[in-house]
Parts: structure tokens; sequence; C-alpha cells
């Protein structure tokens, strides 16, 4: 007997748990927009070029068409659909509004995923290619208009958007840094120590 | 009903007041829904099989195994496809062939539809189009676009001419003191908007309904009717979210083989275009190779102006990047020479991009006039203020407004442009060589017949129906600005719909013309309406609904020289020893008369000038001239402008009124891009020296320069 090319998985996306049937040949993207009507994940390349489909898993960011739905399995799965907090807009998607940091709008979802993480990464630690100094000693770098390009660098907006896109995502990082600020209403536990990403992992 | 007067506007002061995106909300959570992601019962998957050669006929499309997939429905191909008409004059002229999908064998480009293949999943279809064995019999083929190729003809047929002249130019340069002959190339370049095209077709109570990511659905139903030979009120295409365009989303495959697909199969089927088909289905900006010839006098002023410009057409359509244009509105002469002429190749029909024409016909202009300046020891804002025309150069007519040296001064102010020392190689940041550049932009500013309709409804609200489209520009918010101030109600008052056929004929979102052309109707309507409402009465429960038609309108409009204008400003910084250049700030200062929607027009200059970046230091898509394929057709090869490479850009605007027109509003979608190539070009010499006439400005071509090289290819 053939060896079976589907299989029924359980994904654990915006708090919520889904039951489905996928084709092993599915990406966590087709999965989101064709079989759960998640379709605020979008499909610019569909061969991890353009971020677009930007989604956390565990936290950290990645992009959603090099993941295949089987493998999501176990994973906490952060969509656009999950970021706000009920009617009250998370103030990174607020700053993107508010500043017109997105023209058509269709690379937004995956730019505000992409911040989400940014904003948690830097204030781990995380340095960039743009950190002057990397050794820990130095602490955390000040999140400046450069790192800011430079951690969102793997998020194309064709419609140029960028220069409102760094001041949402700066705008927001300040918000979040403020005593009190709740920044992370999804389940996961942000991105924790600098290291390696996952296996299989493909960070955006 | 139809009116063609504006009336008074009433302004309660919505246009020109900042407002955010009435979709902003569902933008960014993710609600708002684009065309390939709204559910349909019984959606079948299209998935196209594009051709492998750039020349040829197709001798067997070997379906049969490919049926015998799981999921397979159907293999469309030239063997088995229904009759489609491209016999008709469209909206936009003769139908571009490629729309004729399956009429027959012949293979005119690599990239070309061969086959469909539907299936019940997307997983399903695309394991099928890529099993599909196509075979060939191939021919030679020509894909390579070089300057004086033999086979350049000068194009007729045109509704504005491939040349102009007047004077005698040889006379005019060899009585000129100071000469400059410089050629210039730009590359292939192409749209990439971030939603790739996708279209849902199905029959739905007897009428062809499609669901579309587009620039104007009252464009693509009028094409889909002409194709399928049906009656036009047949056909509704809607396109509700557009993830960009910039030129490309017209009526391309797709949503002829989605449409197609529908009647065969008789239930829904959706065709996505995949990024690397996009290289080869949805148009792209032709190479171009220009040649700019300015004669002045010692002072500075023009004598004798010539700007040639060759580009590439297809085999099967003839198109013009008529990069030549930009002259006939800027610089007047004595003798003063434009010429268009095209190169036919096996390669597939170039299209409109964002500031077609303009954008890498300003780059030879502009920097020509600078590299005039340096020849004349003038300062290049100078040189611009000094060769002001009093009236169109090639037409005679009037400019209706002209701001550029009110763009010139408020730019220079604000950049600092006084300080600047004008000898290039002078300034230095570490390994950076510093230099400063600027440039002028223009883009025209024209209008089109549009319809719309505005009901007064019985519950004290007013909705406003046109074929309109918002493909990022902000169209849907605008629109409802310019409703608000002709009904004299707030904003919040009004219901704006748009990119739905059924609401009439109007305007694409194209040649920085929507929000012009779209406004105008909405004023018309909107201002009749009003005077109706003021006579008094109840509104019944239908409402009350006035229609306007801007065609006699725009028919009366005194012919002059229409024009948006601005002025962009670079400073570079440029790694002699690594070749890299980054662009450290950009300033772009406009005139292009009245500002709609202060927050998004910003948005939309400085996408533009984005454009301009992204043209003058990454985006190239290289022609294999063995396969006839473009190298690396993907995001990854082709490299657009991303976050890292876009430093802060400013951009604003000083007044621009005409009282003559009876909107006042000129486009503001493409003049970003115009100049902004020629101003970090400028900014390079001026840093290193070194004229850079080919882009993009890539390091190596910086590095061969530095090793005295010659900066070109």
């Amino acid at each position: 007997m053939a060896p079976p090319t589907s299989s029924a998985i359980t994904l654990n996306i915006n708090g919520e748990k889904h039951t489905l049937p996928v084709d092993h040949r599915t990406t966590l993207l087709d999965a989101l927009r064709e079989q759960l009507d998640l379709t605020g994940t979008k499909k610019g390349c569909d061969q991890g070029q353009c971020g677009a489909c930007t989604v956390l898993l565990d936290g950290r960011r990645a992009v959603s068409c090099l993941q295949l739905a089987v493998a999501a399995e176990g994973r906490v799965i952060t969509t656009i659909e999950g970021v706000a907090d009920g009617e009250r807009l998370h103030p990174v998607q607020q700053a993107f509004l508010d500043l017109d940091g997105y023209q058509c709008g269709y690379c937004t979802p995956g730019q505000i995923c992409s911040a989400l993480a940014v904003i948690e990464e830097h204030a781990a630690g995380w340095p960039s290619a743009a950190t002057a100094d990397v050794r820990p000693e130095a602490g955390v770098p000040e999140l400046s208009a450069e790192e800011i390009r430079e951690r969102m660098s793997g998020n194309l907006c064709r419609c140029g958007a960028y220069v409102s896109i760094v001041q949402a995502v700066a705008r927001a990082a300040e918000e979040a840094a403020q005593p009190g600020a709740s920044s992370r209403p999804w389940q996961a536990d942000g991105p924790g120590e600098p290291g390696a990403p996952a296996d299989g992992e493909a960070v955006a | 009903m139809t009116t063609t007067t504006t009336g008074t506007p009433a302004a309660t002061g919505a246009v020109g007041a900042a407002r955010t995106r009435l979709e902003g909300l569902a933008k960014v959570t993710g609600a708002a829904r684009y065309a390939g992601e709204i559910p349909f019962a019984e959606l079948a998957h299209g998935w196209l099989v594009l051709s492998t050669i750039a020349r040829g006929r197709i001798r067997a499309v070997e379906s049969a195994p490919v049926l015998a997939m799981p999921g397979v429905l159907a293999v469309l191909h030239h063997g088995n496809a229904p009759r489609v008409d491209g016999d008709y004059t469209g909206p936009l002229g003769a139908p571009d062939p490629v729309l004729q999908v399956f009429q027959h064998d012949r293979v005119p480009y690599v990239g070309w539809p061969v086959a469909l293949v539907v299936a019940e999943t997307p997983e399903q279809a695309r394991e099928a189009a890529e099993a599909l064995v196509v075979r060939y019999d191939q021919e030679p083929h020509e894909a390579e676009f070089s300057a004086g190729h033999p086979d350049r003809y000068t194009p007729q047929g045109s509704d504005s001419p491939a040349e102009t002249a007047k004077g005698d130019l040889a006379a005019a340069l060899a009585a000129s003191a100071v000469v400059v002959d410089a050629r210039y190339t730009t590359p292939e370049e192409h749209h990439h908007p971030m939603e790739p095209h996708a279209a849902m077709a199905r029959w739905e109570g007897g009428r062809l309904e499609i669901v579309d990511s587009n620039q104007g659905s009252g464009f693509v139903a009028q094409e889909l009717a002409h194709l399928f030979s049906l009656d036009p009120a047949s056909v509704r295409v809607r396109s509700e979210h557009v993830g960009g365009g910039f030129g490309s989303k017209a009526t391309r495959p797709h949503q002829v083989l989605a449409a197609m697909a529908a009647t065969v199969l008789q239930r829904p089927v959706r065709v996505v275009l995949t990024r690397r088909q996009m290289f080869s289905l949805v148009g792209y900006r032709s190479p171009t190779a220009q040649r700019v010839r300015l004669g002045a006098d010692a002072d500075g002023r023009l004598r004798a102006f010539a700007h040639h410009a060759e580009s590439v057409t297809s085999t099967v359509r003839e198109f013009v990047e008529r990069s030549a244009d930009m002259g006939r509105v800027m610089y007047d002469a004595d003798a003063h020479h434009t010429l268009h002429q095209v190169v036919p190749l096996d390669v597939p029909t170039p299209s409109w991009m964002r500031a077609p024409g303009e954008a890498p016909g300003s780059f030879a202009l502009e920097s020509a006039l600078d590299e005039l300046a340096e020849k004349c020891g003038m300062d290049p804002i100078a040189l611009r203020a000094r060769n002001e025309p009093e009236s169109g150069p090639v037409s005679g007519l009037p400019f209706s407004s002209r701001q550029l040296q009110a763009c010139f001064r408020e730019g220079a102010r604000r950049f600092g442009w006084a300080e600047r020392d004008p000898r290039p190689g002078r300034r230095r940041d570490g390994r950076w060589l510093l230099g400063t550049g600027t440039a002028a932009s223009q883009f025209a500013a024209r209008a089109a017949p549009s319809t719309a309709a505005v009901t007064a409804e019985a519950d004290g609200d007013f909705t406003v129906r046109i074929t309109a489209a918002d493909i990022g520009t902000g169209a849907r918010t605008a629109l409802t600005l310019v409703a608000a101030d002709a009904l004299g109600v707030p904003p919040e008052r009004i219901r704006m719909r748009i990119a739905d056929s059924d609401f009439g004929p109007a305007m694409i979102a194209g040649g920085s013309m929507g929000t012009r052309s779209w406004s105008w109707a909405v004023m018309a309507a909107a201002g009749e309406l009003r005077e109706q409402l003021a006579l008094g009465g109840v509104i019944p429960p239908q409402g009350i609904t006035v229609r306007s038609d801007t065609t006699a309108a725009i028919a009366a409009l005194a012919a002059t020289e229409r024009h948006a204008f601005g002025a962009q400003f670079a400073e570079v910084a440029v790694d002699v020893t690594s070749g890299e250049v980054r662009v450290r700030r950009m300033l772009g200062i406009f005139a292009a008369g009245r500002i709609v929607n202060p927050l998004t027009a910003r948005s939309q200059f400085i996408g533009g000038m984005t454009w301009g970046l992204s043209m003058a230091l990454h985006e190239e898509a290289v022609r294999d001239r063995a396969s006839g394929a473009t190298v690396g057709a993907d995001l990854a090869g082709y490299h657009v402008a991303a976050h890292a490479d876009v430093p802060a850009i400013e951009a604003d605007w000083v007044d621009d009124p005409d009282e003559s027109d009876p909107v006042g509003i000129k486009g503001i979608g493409e003049i970003g891009v115009v100049g902004g190539a020629a101003a970090i070009a400028n900014a390079v010499w001026h840093a290193t020296g070194v004229r850079h006439r080919d882009l993009p400005i890539r390091p190596d071509r910086v590095l061969r320069a530095g090793d005295g090289g010659r900066p070109g290819s």
C-alpha cells in the first residue's frame, strides 16, 4: 500500500485549536489561507523572499510559505488575526494605521508580525548587522531607525512605504518600553534568549 | 440625469486635512480580503503552464497522463480551448494578443501561456502543471536589446507623434559654445506589486462574475465581454482591495483563463499567477538606450536640444516606451528634436510601468542637464531657471501652471543646497565619499471621462458609487473627502463604494489620472444633487440619485500644457573600495495642484521617490541571450529596494492653484518616480567625479570607474 499523502493534524492558532486534514504538500501558508479562511497572512512570492507571509511560531517570526503545515503541529502559531486584543488594536497596528505605514496593505500583516518580533528581539538583547557593538556587556543597542531598517529588511514593500513603516515601528517600540506596557497579547513567551532558530525554522 | 457642471464646491474642509485610510483598520488586522482570498463553494484551482522556448510552435501537449493525476479536472490548451475573439478595439486599443489564450500553436516568447491545468486543490493543480510535458518545434530567436539595433524603426499610429522636430539641429549644435552629447541606458524593470495577479470567475444568474485584482474593473469587464463575445451587461468585475498595481494590473491572461475554465467546467475557478510567471505575463518596463545632445551658450541658454530614445517591443504587439516625451515639456531651444524608436524582439510585450517614459527619460535628460551645468560652470538649479520656457516647447500652448522654480527654491532651502561646494570629490566621511545632486520632476495632469452616481439616502447619509480602484493610492478615502466637500457634509456621512463594473464606466487607476478623473465625476454628481436637495422636499425610501458623466466637460477643457512639477534632491555616500552606493537622504518638493489628503499624498510621493532610488541602485532584470528568458526570475534575483536600502525620505509640496481647472487636482502617483534616479546619479558624480550613465549604479560599475576604467555597462 502506498504511504498516505494526507494526515489529520491539529494546529494551535491564535489560541484556538483547529483540527484539519492536510495534503502533506500543503504549506502552513496555504493551510491558513485555503483551509482555515485565515487570509490575513499573505502570499507574495511563495518562496521565502518577500516576507508577506510572516507569522509568529512560538513567538519567533517565520515565513509560513517555507513551513509545511504538518511540521507546524505542536507549535504556537500567531497570525495577524490574533495580534489585536479583541477590538483593541496592538500598539504596532495602531501606529501603522495612524502613521500611514502602508499603501496597498498587502505586505502589512507580514510587516506587523515582523515588527512585533523585532521589538521583542531587540528588547531581549539580540544584535543585528546594524549593531555597532555586539559584545554582551555593551547592552541593548538603541533601537535606531537604522536598526529597525536592518531588522525589518526581510519584509518587502513595493509601494515604498518603508519610511512610515520605520516610524510606526519606532513609535510602537517606544510605547512597548513604557512601564506596564503589554506588547504580547498572544500566547507565546517571546523570543527568549538569543540563539539559533529551531531546526527547520525559516526566520524572516 | 446627466450633468457636467461641478457647481460651487461647498467646502467643509475635508479636502486638505490629513485623514487615515477608510480601509486602514481592515488592512492592519488582516480583515481586508484581496481577490484570491474570498471563498467560493466548489472552487477549482487553475495553474498556468508557460512556454519554455522563445520562438517556435507547440507540437504536442501531452495531457493524458496529467488528466489521470488525482484531482485534475481539465487541461486547457490550443487544441481544445473555446474560441476567443481578439478582433476589437477596447478601452486601451487593440487587445494584447496574449489575452487570446490558447488560440494557435505559435510561441512568440518564453513565458507565453501554453496550458492551464485545473484541479480540485492548488497542490494538485501545481503538481500536475509541473508534470505536464509540452513538446515544441523550436526556431531561432533574438531576445537581446542593444543600442543602434539594425531592426529598429520609428513607430507610427500613436496618439502622440514618435518624432518632433523644429530648427536646424546640426547648425545649432555647431553654433553652441558648450555641447553635451551623452548616451544613457536603463535596464528592463518589472512592476512586482506585492499581491500577485489573481482572479476568480464563475457564472452566476446568467452573468459572468469576476473577482479580480485590477486597476479598473470597468475596463476589464469591457475586455472580457469582447473576448468572449458577451453582452457587456452580462459581465461583472469587482476588485475591492488591490495589493498594488503600478500599471501591471490591467486585463491579463489570468482573468481570461479563469473565465474560460469556469465556462468549460461550469464551476468557479480561481487562477493566481506565481511570482515567476509575473515576469512574462503582466508587462514590464522596456530597457532603453538614449542619446541626449544639448548645445548651449556660455551662459547656459539652450540653443540645441535632442533626445533620442530606443526601446524594445515584442513581435506580437507594438509598445513604445516614450522616454523622449519629457523634453517636449521641460526645455526649449531654437533647434529641438525628440525621437522614439523601437526594436522588435522575441520577448514579452513591454507595458506601462509607474511613470512610463518619464522614469527612464528623466534619468537621461536630467543627468544631461547636470552635465551641461558642470560644463558651463553653473549651478544646476540656475541652469534650469535660465531655461524656463514661456510655453510648451513643442506645442506652443501656455502652461496651466508651472511651479517648477518654486519647487527648486523651496527644496534648495530645506536641503541646504546653498552650502554645497559644486566641485566633485571634495567631501569625505571615513571610507565614504559624499555628494549631493538634484533633478527636476514632471508628469502630465490629464483626465479621462468617468461616470459616478451619488445618492441622498433616506437616513440622511450619502452613497457614492464609482468604478474607481484603490490600489494603495488612498483613492477610496480621497474620493470620500471630495464628496463630503461637494455635498457640504462631514466625511462620516459618505458611504463610498468603488471597484464594481456595475457602477458604470470610469477611468482606471493609471496615468496619474484616477483621482483627478473620478473626483471630477463625483463633484459633478454631488454638486447637482446638492442643488436638488436645496429645493427641499422629502427623500423617498429609495433615496434620490444623481448620475454624472464628465465626457463633455473633459472635451470642453481648454487646450493647455497641464502638468505637475517637482524638484528632487539626494545625498549619497559612495565607498569606492567596495563600490557600494548608499543614499543618505532624499527630499522632494512637488507642485501638483490641490492635495486632497496630505497623509496619503505624502506616502505616495515618498513611495514614488523610493522607486527612483530602487531604479537608480538596484533594479535590473537580466535577459539570457541563449534562452530568451529572465535570469533569476524571482524577488531574490530581481532586487527591489528593501528597508535597509531606504533612508529618511521627505516629500512636501508648494501651492499650485489652477483657477481655470474645474477640479484643480493633479495626479501624484507617478511624479515621485520622475527625476529621482537622476538626482542620485548626479549626486554620485558629485561624490566621485564619475558620471554613471547606465542604470543601475551597481558596485561593479563604481569599482570599474574607480580603476580608471569606463563606467559603462
